[in-house]
């Protein structure tokens, strides 16, 4: 190990952590993202309704992937009906 | 002056309604829990008081034992004090919600109907169950009747509580025997108990410098209950282990408060001795078998045998130290457990009092009991045959080449 981490004595109880739940990033074990074809996209919004991590926004216009949360499961790709999301390799 | 306890009122109740008032005299903020033979009679009863008016607890009926924990531990970690009842199966489907509720620090108060798990198929009464939940990080306490029972209930939110400890407790009565059995209970007046428990503090921690209670609150946001990898995960064991110490003076702190207010003390909190200073032989047990025990010793005394009963009321954090001590000076010692164990040199108790005495010069010679499994009776019977053998074994200086036995088992 490169960097001493705090012993029992220095953490907080129960392994509180001080930030809500919001400010972590989980995306980051994704092996597949997914990689939308604008033109092809007819703004149904079903990839929207299904995403289980709620990473895709729409903000009336674009339709967006937040990759800070976008696990890679493929939903979106399998549920889209113009197939227009590809899954790609990270 | 001895200071005179408070002025209490005598009912006629069963060890599950002495829970109840227990709990409707700790003013509980959240209840959830299942229905389960032989603990419905808790919930009954307590789900009797909310629908009444007579407390004000959020009752959250779910459909199994696993959700009832987890709404407790939410419950929990938004500040609430928070209690709630199972047994047998209903603990066993708990188990991983048992361990999550000791590791997150939230002192929630579970009453535990001791019954036989399932395997055979049985609904009567030993404390296999409970003795199984013993790694699970709680504070646990064994009560020998009903009376006992709402005593240890009330203190096992104090216990919890205390600033020092912030652990969940388990308060485990005998099922039938106790849950079920009418029996003359002593309760607080209202305002009495109320004083008594206070109402629950949540733990101060400090975050960049400043204190913030360890409670969910969008003002503070924290996450409790993150995930604690190889990086971290023993870092927190140790953490946890550090806090059941702390909990051993306060169970014993708490204890002689209560005995204060009430008259009734139950030894140091962990051990009550009768008649084990100059005993030859010691009968180990916790539970309701320690009140039947008791009785045999002192009949056995009256005949001039010189017998002895410890009854272990707390079994987590486990006395092994005062154990140590009060065994020391003793030739032979039987440990009467209503668990049962295959594969091993006897059941929990048999082990972990073995292991407490292993340290000593001179160490007793200790024999193992099983019985009372599956709800068979534990009559003084018992106790007799178990007495006569280590009494014989003390005369003969002779001890059997395997030290564990079954009681009232056919061949
Ligand atoms: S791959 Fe999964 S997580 Fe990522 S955007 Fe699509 S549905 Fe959401
Ligand atoms: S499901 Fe496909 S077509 Fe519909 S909005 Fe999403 S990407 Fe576009």
């Amino acid at each position: 190990m490169t960097q001493k981490l705090p012993g029992s004595k220095d953490i907080p109880p129960a392994g509180v952590t001080w930030k809500s739940a919001t400010e972590y990033k989980t995306g980051d074990w994704r092996s597949k993202r997914p990689v939308r074809d604008d033109e092809k996209c007819t703004r149904c919004l079903i990839c929207w309704i299904f995403c289980p991590d709620a990473a895709i926004s729409w903000d009336g216009k674009n339709i967006q992937f937040d990759m800070n949360y976008c696990k890679g499961c493929g939903i979106c790709a399998e549920e889209c009906p113009v197939k227009c999301i590809d899954m790609e390799d990270e | 002056m001895k200071p005179m306890p408070a002025k209490q009122i005598l009912m006629g109740i069963n060890g599950d309604e002495a829970v109840a008032y227990a709990a409707k005299h700790a003013l509980v903020d959240v209840c959830a829990a299942y229905p389960i033979t032989p603990q419905t009679i808790i919930v009954e009863k307590f789900a009797e008081f909310v629908a009444n008016g007579e407390v004000e607890t959020e009752f959250v009926r779910v459909e199994s034992e696993h959700s009832a924990l987890s709404a407790c531990l939410g419950a929990s970690a938004a500040g609430a004090r928070t209690f709630t009842a199972s047994a047998a199966n209903g603990i066993e489907l708990m188990h991983e919600v048992i361990f999550l509720t000791s590791s997150i620090r939230q002192p929630v108060v579970m009453a535990v109907a001791d019954r036989s798990p399932s395997g055979p198929i049985n609904i009567h009464g030993d404390q296999t169950v409970s003795l199984a939940q013993r790694d699970t990080g709680w504070i646990m306490i064994y009560c020998e009747n009903s009376q006992e029972a709402y005593d240890s209930t009330l203190q096992a939110f104090r216990i919890g509580e205390h600033p020092d400890v912030q652990l969940p407790v388990m308060t485990m009565l005998d099922g039938f025997v106790l849950t079920h059995t009418l029996e003359n209970v002593y309760l607080l007046k209202d305002a009495d108990a109320h004083k008594f428990v206070g109402r629950r503090q949540p733990m101060m921690i400090t975050i960049d410098g400043k204190q913030v209670p360890l409670k969910l609150d969008p003002k503070t946001p924290i996450t409790i209950g993150p995930l604690q990898l190889f990086d971290y995960y023993m870092e927190s064991k140790l953490q946890h282990s550090e806090a059941m110490e702390k909990a051993r003076p306060v169970v014993t702190q708490i204890n002689n408060e209560w005995a204060q207010l009430t008259g009734r003390k139950y030894g140091d909190g962990y051990l009550q001795p009768f008649k084990v200073t100059d005993a030859d032989a010691v009968i180990l047990t916790t539970g309701s078998s320690a009140g039947t025990a008791r009785f045999v010793t002192r009949q056995l005394r009256a005949q001039g045998k010189k017998v002895g009963l410890l009854k272990l009321r707390t079994f987590r954090p486990f006395p092994d130290k005062k154990i140590a001590k009060l065994l020391a000076d003793v030739p032979v010692v039987g440990i009467f457990e209503r668990t049962h164990t295959t594969g091993s040199l006897g059941g929990p108790l048999f082990n972990e009092v073995r292991s407490a005495l292993y340290d000593l010069d001179t160490r007793p010679t200790i024999l193992g009991y099983y019985g009372g499994l599956g709800g068979r009776d534990v009559t003084p019977d018992h106790f007799r045959t178990i007495y006569k053998e280590l009494l014989k074994i003390k005369d003969t200086g002779k001890s059997p080449r395997n030290p564990i036995k079954y009681i009232t088992v056919r061949k």
